[in-house]
């Protein structure tokens, strides 16, 4: 038996009121052409990130050319006017820097975290891409067989590939633009053309589409200065205004199944459309609301299905197609994702999670359990922002999406303003007749 | 680096014309900052380290507790009781049941995961720095009364057994489990995860077994890194934890095979789209006089975008995603595994282009250009996996595992500052030969085996 001095439990002191958040710096500024600058000095390390942002995204690329928006990314480091093809990388890494690109569904970023030594070289870089990036035949095939490779490894070959970002937007949205592959069919990947990337570039790559953030060991005059210095002279294009993606709301529940050869047990997503993310404060009950369904053994739904029931393996849930709730406009998902086991019918988890959902509607729930939700989502947060990438990520979407790089250090206020009211009105708006359901069945033998 | 002016290239998608424009120099570099660290050991022989690292108020938290097991098969065992141990130290206490600590921990802002590997039990954590006190509290009564509750480890057993299940349907696992395997045999180092069987055999009274016999202060390290000054941290660990005070025996991790070029093999994976390509050899640990030498020849290979396997495999021939090489270290031994994921037409070709880096690389010197630019890589991101306070406490807790400080970032700098293109070449020559590695492919059998054959002897399974 070990020895141990006996410990009267206390319960430890619940989060204040008042959330404890940063307070970052955050200043901004706007070139002739268009650009958007913002400049978070913070003087903490001597390292720097730079990321821009151009509001272009998944949602934008035509019919036949689904995955488009990715390879682009990918052509975006293949060289420009002053830099041959690997010389973008080497240039960041051989001061010491790391970086990459994303495509979600409505950006595509590309940052690099480097010394601050190296802040005016990655400006450099950053706007000689968005100056004249080179496009050539050889660099386009090149990135097709890359991207292919990228597709096989995370989803062709990968148990649950794709499961549920790729599967669950057919069930859930009807327009093309909502509901195709962001990753491409092989078919329509090699189907691009150096024409189609040109007039991609064109369209959504004019400086006035994009937000540039400097975040760290910075002196903000300077940057504005190197800014002006190296993208001034991007001629400045008309941006087209921004298609909405609105569809109408589901009428009736929609069942999809995704067969997996390589999955050895069954799961299952639920998505419900949520309110429209611009509109914050009706928006900010469902980010709370899918971490009280789900953030820890102290949720809602792990409570019921992972220690009561028993009869899940893992339980996840979270906003957005692809897991970031502030990332993306309207029309955007309220995601539940379970696994479990063959022997569990899905109908069965189907049912319980529709039952949880109407006992939160019923029966509410108290500010308690709102409360020590938030204090970790905040928790959360600021871990995410400690370092320089996710602060400059998080001020740039923000910046881009609701003008307001503020946000990034008001958002633990505004969710700590989230009632438990709220929360409850958020969960009776996730119903069986307005959800879709996308059932992963396993169908292969061993792997 | 100096200023210069590049031709324009040809062919440019542009739409502010082709203005020829002169990179910029870097700006004088800043020298690694290494922080202060309180360092203290308790009375219960419990290691505090505790960093004051402002930015966001939150602190970090590692603790390392030494929980290496056997070889064979009661080293088998051990890592199931482990996995399991992990998976529900934090079911409940005397105190408080799993759902009462979860809501406790949420409450002051709290994170906390446990995870085991074939060393040490990692125990994780972030809190608001507010809960810290809360976090350290409930931290310390997980680890003076745990207490496996069996409706709660037949539960975590059954997900367990699930889990493992479905982490071995992916060809990476696969790939790591078989290389692992063939480079360390029965030593604890050959498993990765624990096998089902030996899970489903453990019961709760083994759980508490162990965590009485091993889950023990002495021998343990407790980081802290964040919104917290050393005297406050420490007093505030010592408050907590100062009633854990059960001893243990000293388990260290056996000694490792030694390490030599193995024959390759071939693991059937039918239909894969991919081959999932690894080869494995044994790598110097971090004091090691030629540690410096083969970070850098193993970048210049491939642990990095600018390296040669990635422009070879990836940028000229679009045969993969992310091929990638690195040295992993571990109590008894470090290792060096390369990756790369390539399509499954390709894998033969893929390999000869891997051999040939490879071999390049351990028989060729570099080029002074080439070895200049890993090392400022090598440098400058040095700085960079500690300017956060999760990378920092990441950082410190590893190193001080092995005894090292963060002075060791310093003084691997400056090794790494006196690396030279002679050395590089010693260092392929002995870690990254072809001949001394251990190659392990997981793929369609059918369609690749040929064809891998004409480059090198095959075993398949």
């Amino acid at each position: 038996m070990p020895t141990r001095a006996p410990v009267r439990p206390s319960r430890p002191k619940a989060a204040p009121a008042r959330p404890t958040g940063s307070s970052y710096a955050v200043e901004r500024g706007r070139l002739a052409n268009g650009l958007r600058v913002v400049v978070l000095p913070d003087r903490t390390s001597p390292v720097v990130a730079v990321a821009v942002y151009y509001d272009v995204g998944m949602r934008s690329e035509p019919e036949g050319r689904t995955g488009f928006a990715h390879l682009f990314e990918h052509l975006m480091f293949q060289g420009s006017a002053n830099l041959a093809k690997t010389e973008h990388f080497t240039y960041v890494q051989g001061a010491g820097g790391i970086l990459n690109g994303s495509t979600h569904v409505d950006y595509t970023n590309y940052y690099e975290v480097l010394p601050s030594n190296a802040t005016e070289l990655a400006l450099f870089l950053e706007a000689d891409r968005m100056r004249s990036v080179a496009l050539t035949q050889e660099n386009l095939e090149n990135q097709v067989a890359v991207v292919q490779n990228e597709i096989r490894v995370n989803v062709q070959n990968r148990p649950y590939g794709g499961f549920p970002w790729i599967s669950m937007p057919p069930v859930l949205f009807d327009s093309f633009a909502n509901s195709h592959d962001g990753y491409g069919s092989f078919v329509d990947l090699e189907a691009a053309t150096l024409g189609d990337a040109q007039a991609f570039f064109d369209r959504y790559y004019a400086p006035g589409n994009a937000v540039l953030t400097v975040a760290g060991d910075v002196d903000t005059a300077q940057v504005m200065q190197w800014a002006e210095e190296q993208f001034g002279d991007i001629p400045g294009r008309p941006v087209d205004a921004l298609p909405s993606f609105a569809e109408p709301p589901l009428t009736e529940q929609r069942w999809g199944v995704q067969e997996d050869r390589l999955a050895p047990a069954p799961a299952v997503a639920l998505a419900w459309r949520t309110a429209d993310p611009a509109d914050l404060p009706s928006y900010l009950p469902y980010v709370v609301l899918a971490e009280v369904l789900t953030d820890g053994d102290a949720a809602r739904l792990q409570d019921r299905l992972l220690l009561k029931d028993r009869t899940a393996t893992s339980v996840g849930g979270y906003l957005g197609v692809m897991g970031d709730p502030l990332d993306a406009r309207d029309p955007t998902p309220l995601m539940l994702e379970v696994h479990h086991a063959p022997e569990v019918p899905v109908q069965r988890i189907v049912d319980t999670v529709g039952e949880e959902l109407d006992r939160l509607a019923t029966d509410g729930l108290d500010a308690d359990e709102v409360a020590r939700t938030v204090a970790r989502m905040n928790a959360r947060y600021l871990r995410d922002i400690d370092p320089v990438l996710g602060r400059a990520t998080h001020a740039a979407v923000f910046e881009q999406q609701r003008g307001r790089a503020e946000l990034l250090n008001e958002l633990p206020t505004l969710l700590a303003e989230v009632t438990a009211d709220q929360v409850v009105a958020a969960a009776s708006t996730l119903r069986k007749d307005n959800r879709a359901v996308l059932e992963l069945r396993p169908t292969g033998g061993a792997a | 680096m100096s200023a210069h002016e590049l031709p324009k290239a040809a062919s440019t998608a542009s739409a502010g014309g082709t203005v020829t424009r002169s990179v910029p120099a870097l700006a004088k570099p800043t020298p690694l900052k290494v922080p202060k660290v309180g360092d203290t050991t308790l009375d219960n022989g419990l290691r505090v380290l505790v960093v004051r690292r402002p930015g966001v108020p939150m602190v970090e938290l590692r603790l390392r507790i030494p929980f290496a097991g056997p070889r064979g098969n009661r080293g088998a065992v051990h890592s199931a009781r482990s996995a399991l141990l992990s998976d529900t130290m934090l079911s409940g206490t005397a105190d408080r049941d799993a759902a009462t600590l979860a809501r406790d921990l949420q409450a002051v802002g709290g994170m906390l995961s446990v995870g085991a590997d074939a060393d040490r039990l990692g125990i994780g954590g972030s809190v608001l720095a507010g809960g810290l006190k809360g976090l350290l509290g409930l931290l310390g009564e997980v680890l003076t009364g745990a207490s496996y509750p069996a409706r709660e480890v037949k539960g975590e057993r059954d997900r367990l057994v699930q889990e493992l299940a479905i982490h071995r349907s992916a060809a990476g696992v696969v790939a790591r489990e078989a290389l692992l395997h063939r480079m360390y045999g029965d030593h604890p180092y050959g498993r990765d995860l624990p096998d089902s069987a030996d899970v489903e055999a453990v019961s709760a009274g083994q759980l508490r077994k162990l965590h009485e016999s091993r889950v023990v202060p002495a021998g343990s390290i407790l980081t802290l890194v964040g919104d917290v000054t050393p005297a406050k941290g420490t007093a505030l660990v010592a408050e907590a934890l100062g009633g854990w005070t059960v001893t243990g025996a000293e388990v260290p991790t056996p000694a490792v095979p030694e390490q030599e070029g193995r024959r390759a093999l071939l693991v059937d994976r039918p239909g894969a789209v991919q081959t999932t390509i690894r080869l494995g050899g044994a790598a110097p640990n971090r004091t090691a006089d030629d540690y410096a030498a083969t970070v850098l020849a193993n970048l210049v290979f491939g642990g990095y975008f600018s390296s040669r396997w990635v422009g070879n495999i990836r940028e000229d021939k679009g045969y993969t995603y992310s091929p990638h090489s690195g040295i992993d270290h571990a109590a008894a031994g470090s290792r060096l595994v390369a990756g790369a994921d390539v399509a499954t037409h390709v894998t033969a070709p893929a390999l000869l282009e891997t051999l040939y880096e490879l071999g390049r690389i351990a028989t060729v010197p570099v080029g002074q250009d080439e070895l200049d630019q890993a090392r400022r890589y090598a440098l400058g991101t040095l700085a960079l996996g500690t300017a956060s306070q999760a990378g920092l406490a990441g950082q410190l807790s590893q190193l001080a595992s092995y005894g090292l400080g963060l002075e060791w970032l310093r003084e691997h700098s400056a090794a790494l500052q006196k690396v030279t293109v002679d050395d590089v070449l010693a260092a392929g020559a002995r870690w990254l030969a072809p001949s001394v590695l251990t190659p392990v492919l997981v793929g369609d059998t059918e369609t690749v085996a040929d064809s891998v054959r004409a480059l090198v002897e095959l075993e398949t399974a």
